[in-house]
């Protein structure tokens, strides 16, 4: 080994990087290396590590262990403004901009030019300006952000960004809300940073993108480097092997359906992706996995068919009957149950006792003239808490001292007492241990083997291979393919989550068959 | 439960202190009265306790109890109107005002505060144009309805109890029960807690909300009727000032959050005898009444301090048992 005469050091070296959150290894021992005026992309699948990184680099969260250097120099960035002084910029994906401010006032959010403790309007305004045709926006600085669309709003953050002297540009999902135009816009304020020597840190799930704009792609899985790509090397199937390629153990689902339809959607628009209707069944028995991305629009489906939000159009029949969905109580009268994604906001009451929640959806049922039946609610909760293996002291103990898999578990014990024909689970093991994750595993499955129709969303391709027997795969409110038990893969699954051009998923599924 | 008892404490301490003080203040005249004015003021203080209860405020009940005591008035003796007719005009007026506040807040989502804040401008403006500003009051008619206000059951030879106790204590039994043992009240303790959560369980929240205005507008309304009833000379710009916020702190006094979630009739009760035991207290020990703010508002401030210190100190308690109870204890060897 011998080293260079002049090594020039990376503008930004990140070496050793670990961190940990309770419960997970968000980050093990990565590296990254940027130089001026490269594209390095970013890429993995939903919680791969790629925003515990990039929030490291933004001074928002602090390593565990490993070094950052910037310029060479061995640098800690303990809190945000640090890192604004290091010259990193974060772009997020939801905009940290003042609304009822002007434009040039968001671009000089606290560091506006001053003279006697009074803002320069007259410097504010000309700067402001400079900055502006950097991004090519030619719009006025006075105008009011909120008159702003939302695509031109990120150009103005990325002019904040270069009005601090920003050489690390961190780019999170800059697309995912922009329309095709502002899209194209966005690549050619990139490039031309590229070209001053700015070095741009993009995170995108859109591979096709990654393609075009990108010198160089790192791949991270499970926390760790997974892989890099130069230039040359980067193409959508390379990248999504490197994005999945782990080695699983399948445990293959073997129940079969008996093929009656019991929850069919047609036509189904929701107010997030009003032009993609949604067409679908669930049979009796079937478990269906509902894949894709985050935003995707998966979420937002599932609060359809459970009445919170109203569709905007469509149909949705139960055992053939068609369905009012105006509010929860419609739908779970119909037979349907959601366990919803953010367990602690809608899915239990931390304040109320175990029992209490057990038995919240069913009350109304066992209530005699509206009466609460405290017998028989006693009864049920220690019933249902058993029967599901709910670890707690005692039926009056809060939700709030359980652990994440147990408030789960209330959950579906609220559920259950209703004896649901369809059961919907958002993100059903987010958070959970390893332990419980198999207890809800082996619960889904039991229900299912009694009849229950259960429809899933999981950003876990694990969890989708290992429970579907068919997934639905959806892509920008989409829905981009729907995978039968022996098409499923984790390459099929990305290739249509990530929304790669129809003939290279076939091809590639041909190459598995 | 042990916040009753804290509550109680308080209640006690001020009592005795003040009997010890003054003798007067056990007579049975100073009690009597007392009596009747804790149970009117309870009876407010359950109303805008229900409300609390679902995380919102309602800042209106003053002026309501203005205008229902003067409107009642007005069409007794103004309008030659019927008592039953009267009654009936006022309670139902009290509903749709709280059905108002309801259908604004759930449908409109505006915020309560701001509501209820205009309710109160709105309802005391009205009151004064009806009645032209002058005073209210039924001389020496009505003797019968008054007696519901002003009536006294002798119990024993030398004490009786007021009329207005035993309103109150039907009230409360009715609340207390619709509180914990109606699914309604569950829903109720259920949505103040995380309104989110209740509404994915299939609970008409908004419904329980509107329901919940009602009912604490139907009890001003009822406090109006007799407040109005006990003076019998009532002011329509003076009647029920500031009553919302004695209500309020009543129910915070006993328990009730401001978050929302929490809170019992019995304690808000206690409550509302702290307030007034206090009010008396000031009065009848020759305090300045200039100070009758301030001593009330030290009061609330330090039992609501001392309470919140009782919290964090049985929390701690119980986080370092936990801690305890997981960790196996280090072996001696």
């Amino acid at each position: 080994m011998v080293a260079p005469l002049h090594p020039v050091p990376k503008l930004l070296d990140v070496s050793g990087v670990s961190k940990r959150f309770p419960g997970v290894q968000a980050l093990e021992d990565v590296q990254l290396t940027l130089s001026r005026g490269e594209v390095l992309a970013v890429i993995g699948e939903n919680g791969a590590g790629k925003s515990t990184l990039m929030k490291i680099l933004a001074g928002v969260e602090t390593p565990d262990r490993g070094e950052i250097r910037i310029d060479g120099q061995l640098v800690s960035i303990a809190d945000t403004g640090t890192a604004k002084k290091l010259g990193i910029a974060l772009i997020h994906q939801e905009l940290n901009l003042a609304d009822n401010l002007d434009v040039a006032s968001n671009i000089f959010l606290g560091r506006e030019p001053h003279q006697w403790g009074f803002v320069d309007r007259h410097r504010l305004y000309s700067e402001a300006h400079v900055f502006l045709e950097q991004v090519g926006l030619n719009c006025s600085p006075r105008l009011l952000l909120s008159e702003l669309p939302l695509g031109c709003r990120q150009l103005v953050e990325i002019a904040r960004a270069l009005s601090a002297q920003a050489r690390i540009l961190i780019m999170d999902e800059p697309t995912s809300s922009l329309s095709q135009g502002e899209t194209e816009q966005l690549y050619s304020v990139v490039n031309d940073l590229r070209n001053r020597g700015v070095g741009i840190v993009y995170i995108s799930h859109r591979l096709r993108e990654v393609k075009q704009l990108a010198d160089r792609v790192v791949v991270l899985r499970d926390g760790r480097n997974a892989g890099m790509l130069v230039q040359e090397q980067i193409a959508q199937d390379a990248m999504v092997s490197l994005m999945v390629g782990r080695a699983l153990v399948r445990q293959v689902r073997t129940s079969q359906s008996d093929g009656a339809p019991l929850l069919e959607v047609q036509d189904l628009r929701t107010t997030a992706h009003p032009q993609q209707g949604l067409s679908f069944q669930v049979r009796v028995g079937e478990i269906v996995g509902l894949a894709g991305l985050v935003g995707a629009g998966r979420t937002e489906l599932l609060q359809v068919l459970f009445g919170i939000d109203q569709a905007v159009s469509g149909t949705v029949r139960l055992g053939g009957q068609v369905l009012h969905l105006q509010s929860p109580g419609d739908a779970i009268a119909a037979g349907l149950a959601l366990v919803p994604e953010d367990r602690k906001l809608q899915g239990v009451i931390l304040e109320m006792s175990v029992g209490r929640n057990a038995t919240l959806a069913s009350l109304h049922r066992d209530a005699r003239c509206g009466f609460l039946n405290t017998e028989q609610e006693m009864t049920q909760a220690s019933m249902m808490t058993q029967q599901l293996r709910v670890k707690t002291p005692s039926i009056d103990h809060l939700v709030q001292y359980l652990s994440g898999g147990n408030q789960q578990k209330v959950v579906l014990a609220k559920w259950l007492a209703l004896k649901p024909r369809v059961l919907l689970l958002d993100e059903p093991t987010r958070g959970i241990d390893v332990g419980a994750k198999q207890e809800i595993y082996r619960l889904m499955e039991e229900l299912a083997s009694q009849g229950i129709g259960i429809l899933f969303v999981s950003s876990e391709l694990d969890e989708i291979l290992r429970m579907s027997d068919r997934a639905l795969v959806m892509h920008q409110g989409r829905l981009a393919g729907v995978l039968d038990r022996e098409q499923l893969s984790e390459e099929s699954i990305m290739q249509l989550a990530t929304g790669t051009p129809h003939q290279m998923a076939t091809s590639v599924l041909q190459e598995l068959l | 439960m042990k916040k009753i008892f804290g509550i109680l404490g308080l209640f006690l301490a001020v009592f005795v202190f003040t009997a010890l003080r003054n003798p007067q203040f056990v007579s049975a005249y100073n009690l009597e009265n007392l009596i009747r004015w804790i149970s009117l003021f309870g009876i407010i203080s359950i109303g805008v306790s229900f409300v609390i209860i679902t995380g919102g405020i309602d800042l209106s009940i003053g002026s309501l109890i203005g205008l229902t005591g003067s409107l009642m008035a007005w069409l007794l003796t103004h309008r030659g109107w019927s008592v039953p007719a009267t009654l009936v005009t006022v309670l139902l007026l009290s509903l749709s005002v709280g059905l108002a506040h309801g259908l604004l807040i759930t449908r409109l989502r505006l915020q309560p505060f701001v509501v209820t804040l205009c309710g109160l401008l709105l309802y005391r403006g009205i009151a004064r144009f009806i009645t032209d500003d002058q005073s209210q009051g039924f001389g020496n008619s009505h003797e019968g309805l008054r007696a519901i206000a002003i009536g006294k059951i002798p119990v024993g030879s030398s004490f009786s109890i007021p009329v207005p106790f035993f309103i109150l204590l039907l009230i409360a039994i009715v609340s207390a029960v619709v509180l914990n043992r109606t699914i309604w009240g569950r829903y109720l303790l259920a949505l103040g807690r995380n309104e989110t959560a209740a509404r994915y369980s299939g609970i008409n929240t908004d419904r329980i909300k509107i329901a919940a205005y009602m009912l604490c507008s139907l009890l001003a309304g009822v406090g109006g009727i007799l407040f109005s009833l006990d003076l019998n000379s009532v002011q329509p710009s003076g009647l029920g000032e500031f009553y919302e916020l004695y209500a309020i702190a009543a129910a915070v006094l006993g328990g009730c959050s401001l978050r929302g979630g929490e809170g019992t009739i019995l304690g808000v009760i206690i409550g509302t005898a702290v307030m007034r035991v206090l009010y008396n207290a000031i009065n009848i020990l020759s305090i300045p009444t200039h100070l009758e703010f301030a001593i009330i508002g030290a009061v609330i401030l330090a039992g609501v301090v001392t309470d919140e210190l009782a919290k964090r100190y049985a929390a701690n308690r119980r986080a370092v048992r936990e801690r305890l109870g997981e960790t196996p204890a280090p072996s001696s060897s």
